[in-house]
């Protein structure tokens, strides 16, 4: 085994609610279990949309606002062009093989990993336990958080 | 190169333990590998896993990743992590004498 120095646990922070905000933290969270990494996840602000039953079935990609798309913000502000570059992405994550968010999210569950709602959002988007999906395990105050988070490393994203 | 020996013979391995020519690996090896990699008995189980990353790696050159086992292995997920708690892809190519599958999902 290489002598190095590991990384032994994580909790990553999701805030965003779009594709592009969403994805990074899920492939990190699902590829630190996949190295024997314990992981959590805390969802966040609009990050909840991700574990929020009527929406995470809808993110979408940011396509105002988003410099890295290289496409002009007047286009990118049209009622049809959010689905349409989102649906377009999606067909090329699918060749690829990465899971949609909800079925990613499942397996992430699956993997071990913790997935935990933020109670001050939960609260400000007036949503309670039945609005989130099975998989989140507690809906916890960013005081808990920490405790969950102690001795590992926080990624917030 | 690094070498290890399992069942009496010395094999070459790469700075993590993985094997760097799957045709040096035998079955009754898989047990000690298994002991390193912290899982004291194989189960029937964990040699369906095993022996489908072998099948996988003569097939595609590459070991399946932790997405690929739970879809098409036999073995779901959940069971995957249970099987093989470090990790079921890494831990189990480790066993089954191929290199480490690289993938991001």
């Amino acid at each position: 085994m290489a002598d190095t120095a590991t990384i032994e646990k994580v909790s990553i922070i999701v805030s965003k609610g779009s594709l592009e905000g969403i994805y990074p933290a899920l492939i990190m969270a699902n590829g630190a279990r996949a190295e024997g990494i314990e992981a959590d996840l805390f969802f966040t602000f609009f990050g909840l949309d991700a574990i929020t039953k009527k929406r995470w079935e809808h993110i979408k990609l940011a396509t105002v606002g988003n410099p890295g798309l290289h496409l002009p913000t007047l286009l990118g502000g049209m009622p049809w062009v959010p689905d349409l570059v989102t649906r377009y992405m999606e067909r090329k994550m699918d060749k690829l093989d990465i899971p949609p968010i909800p079925e990613f999210i499942e397996m992430i569950g699956d993997t071990g990993a913790g997935i935990y709602a933020c109670k001050a959002s939960v609260d400000l988007f007036e949503l309670d336990k039945d609005d989130l999906v099975e998989q989140v395990q507690g809906i916890i105050t960013v005081g808990e958080f920490y405790e969950h988070a102690a001795g590992g490393q926080i990624i917030y994203t | 190169m690094p070498t290890n020996t399992y069942a009496g013979s010395a094999v070459p391995v790469d700075d993590e333990g993985f094997f760097t020519d799957p045709a040096c690996w035998t079955e009754p090896m898989a047990e000690q590998i298994a002991e390193e990699a912290g899982i004291d008995t194989l189960t029937d189980r964990h040699w369906i896993v095993i022996r489908f990353m072998r099948e996988q790696y003569a097939a595609k050159g590459t070991g399946p990743t932790v997405r690929v086992l739970g879809k098409t292995s036999g073995v779901g997920v959940k069971e995957l992590y249970q099987l093989f708690p470090k990790g079921p892809a890494k831990t189990a190519a480790k066993i089954a004498g191929i290199p480490k599958p690289r993938g991001c999902i």
